[in-house]
């Protein structure tokens, strides 16, 4: 336990240290606030408090840009200490190896905390400040929901980043296969899966396959999560019609995005273990 | 200070693929000894230290460290007696000196008071507090050794701890190692700067394609080499072929040159042969003795055995 925390602290160091989480919160911010200006003008409807447009605006960014950051935070994690010669040495130490990844995905999730409640967070205060709506009315919990699921979606992705980083040989290949998941998940899933249901026109593909379909991918798991959970952004985001067919509970997102991450993160493990150094 | 062996390596072989890495390599280090590891790049020397570290498991045969299999859970442990310096010294270049022993001190559980002491040891008290970005390659070197010496182990395995250092960094190396030896520590070492190793090893084992050639102390290599020690004579003209008629079977062929007479000079026959060159009365301007040195050695050793 302790040669994970030692592992984790260091990572976090690492990571303030070379200003990583600085500028992503402030990369984060400033995207967020200009989404979010923009995003409060053509709603036109003043019932809705401006907040809940933002966590729809950041919950979209969202979707994109946590996990591009976050496996940028650990394609090379492994691979890269293997290139430069530090993972001979680290390993040498009295520490087991799943507990090297281990100390490094909790350090990595440290800095993702920090770098989304710090881009999120000042984004959402800066709203909630200048909006006519009182301060304490605003859709916090909306954005506490999206913080926390926004960190355990962007956990996915470092698993996944993990699990790169332990299997491939080189730098350059990881970098490669980094993008190449962040397009699968984030971009062609949803495309296939629109595809599907349009070649299908409903014929097999019922609601309940839809979901299921949806659900797998972690990025649509994420979007019900912030936009399909509350009825206010739900109905900005244009989701509601998959909600009000059927109302689908936090926990079956939840659920998926965790196996999401403890199923690399296993596998990246044992691949570590066999890995020759 | 010996003992029982802490490290035993019995025909241990290594294959990568259709590599043969390491084939039939047997060795024993007792604490308090000092081994050199000899051998030309790709000889096997890193592989046969990452056998001993744990950080591969042997095709077949066995490795016992300090009584256990390095490639089991449990031995990870005990990897808290082990220190370790390898070939190259890469740290994180944003942290300091400091910041940096301390992390590998924490990870080795060893109280991070003691690294004053350390960073005085490699003469790097002043730059303690520096990023290591901002070290030269020599400073770098000495931190990686300050690191292996962290949490006092009973084994040093050290991948060329003088490479890219000056004479006098060097100088304390060896010292650090005497010390360490004195104390009851194991070291392992390997080397390209075999003149160093003379005075310096216990015992030296020649590594060549995978295989080990030799591992004996340097003055038994020596006699098993058949290399014989030679004795240079500078003289003048005249005085040198007198010395070459009476030497005539004895000359090596081919060094009579330069106005200087190269003759073989069995260890055993040292005063014999200074007593017949002194009795033939010639004006001799210069003369000394020359044991072959490891280089000479390292050589004989790799040239009798064909590569396969």
């Amino acid at each position: 336990m302790k040669q994970i925390f030692v592992i984790a602290l260091k990572e976090v160091q690492d990571g303030m240290r070379n200003r990583w989480v600085i500028l992503i919160a402030l990369s984060m911010a400033a995207f967020a606030l200009i989404l979010a200006l923009l995003g409060s003008v053509p709603t036109g409807m003043t019932k809705i408090s401006s907040l809940a447009v933002t966590v729809v605006s950041l919950a979209s960014l969202g979707i994109f840009f946590i996990p591009l950051i976050s496996l940028l935070l650990t394609y090379d994690s492994i691979v890269g200490e293997a290139e430069r010669g530090t993972l001979i040495l680290l390993l040498s130490y009295p520490i087991a190896r799943w507990q090297v990844i281990a100390g490094k995905f909790c350090g990595a999730l440290v800095l993702l905390f920090l770098a989304v409640a710090l881009g999120y967070g000042s984004a959402g205060i800066a709203i909630g400040l200048t909006a006519e709506t009182a301060f304490t009315e605003q859709a916090w919990s909306s954005l506490a929901k999206l913080l926390l699921s926004s960190v355990l979606f962007g956990a996915v992705f470092l698993s996944l980043g993990f699990l790169i980083s332990a299997t491939l040989r080189e730098r350059g290949t990881a970098a490669a296969a980094a993008i190449g998941i962040w397009l699968v998940f984030v971009l062609l899933y949803d495309m296939g899966l629109l595809g599907l249901l349009a070649s299908d026109a409903g014929k097999t593909i019922g609601t309940e396959t839809l979901i299921g379909l949806l659900l797998a991918n972690p990025a649509d798991a994420y979007r019900m999560l912030n936009l399909v959970g509350n009825d206010e952004t739900a109905i900005l985001s244009g989701m509601a019609g998959l909600s009000l067919e059927r109302q689908i509970s936090a926990v079956a997102p939840i659920a998926v995005m965790v196996a999401w991450i403890a199923l690399p993160l296993a596998s990246a493990c044992a691949i570590f273990q066999r890995r020759q150094v | 200070m010996t003992g029982e062996a802490c490290i035993v390596i019995k025909r241990a072989a290594k294959s990568y693929g259709d590599i043969r890495a390491l084939e039939g390599i047997d060795l024993e280090i007792t604490p308090g000894e000092c081994i050199a590891l000899i051998g030309h790049n790709g000889a096997g020397k890193t592989t046969l230290i990452k056998l001993i570290l744990g950080l591969v498991r042997p095709t077949s045969g066995t490795v016992s460290v300090m009584g256990q299999f390095p490639g089991t859970s449990g031995f990870v442990s005990r990897r808290r007696d082990i220190g370790f310096l390898p070939e190259q010294a890469i740290f994180q270049g944003s942290l300091t000196g400091l910041e940096t022993l301390t992390f590998y001190a924490r990870l080795k559980s060893a109280p991070t008071q003691s690294l004053d002491q350390l960073f005085e040891k490699v003469d790097l008290v002043k730059a303690a507090g520096r990023k290591v970005s901002t070290y030269s390659k020599g400073m770098r070197q000495r931190l990686s050794l300050a690191q292996a010496l962290i949490g006092k182990p009973r084994i040093l395995v050290l991948d060329e701890p003088t490479t890219g250092l000056d004479p006098d960094s060097r100088a304390r190396v060896y010292a650090i190692i005497e010390e360490s030896k004195a104390e009851g520590v194991a070291v392992l070492l390997s080397s390209h700067a075999l003149t160093e190793l003379e005075a310096r090893a216990d015992r030296v084992a020649i590594l060549h394609h995978g295989r080990l050639r030799a591992c004996s102390s340097i003055p038994e290599l020596r006699k098993r080499a058949g290399l014989v020690p030679q004795l240079h004579i500078r003289a003048g003209r005249d005085q040198m072929s007198a010395l070459a008629r009476h030497f005539a079977e004895r000359i090596v062929p081919g060094r009579f040159v330069n106005g200087v007479a190269v003759l073989d000079c069995p260890a055993q026959d040292k005063l014999i042969m200074l007593k017949e060159v002194l009795n033939l009365g010639l004006a001799i301007d210069d003369i000394s003795l020359a044991e072959p040195d490891l280089e000479q050695i390292f050589s004989a050793y790799i040239d009798r055995t064909p590569a396969q």
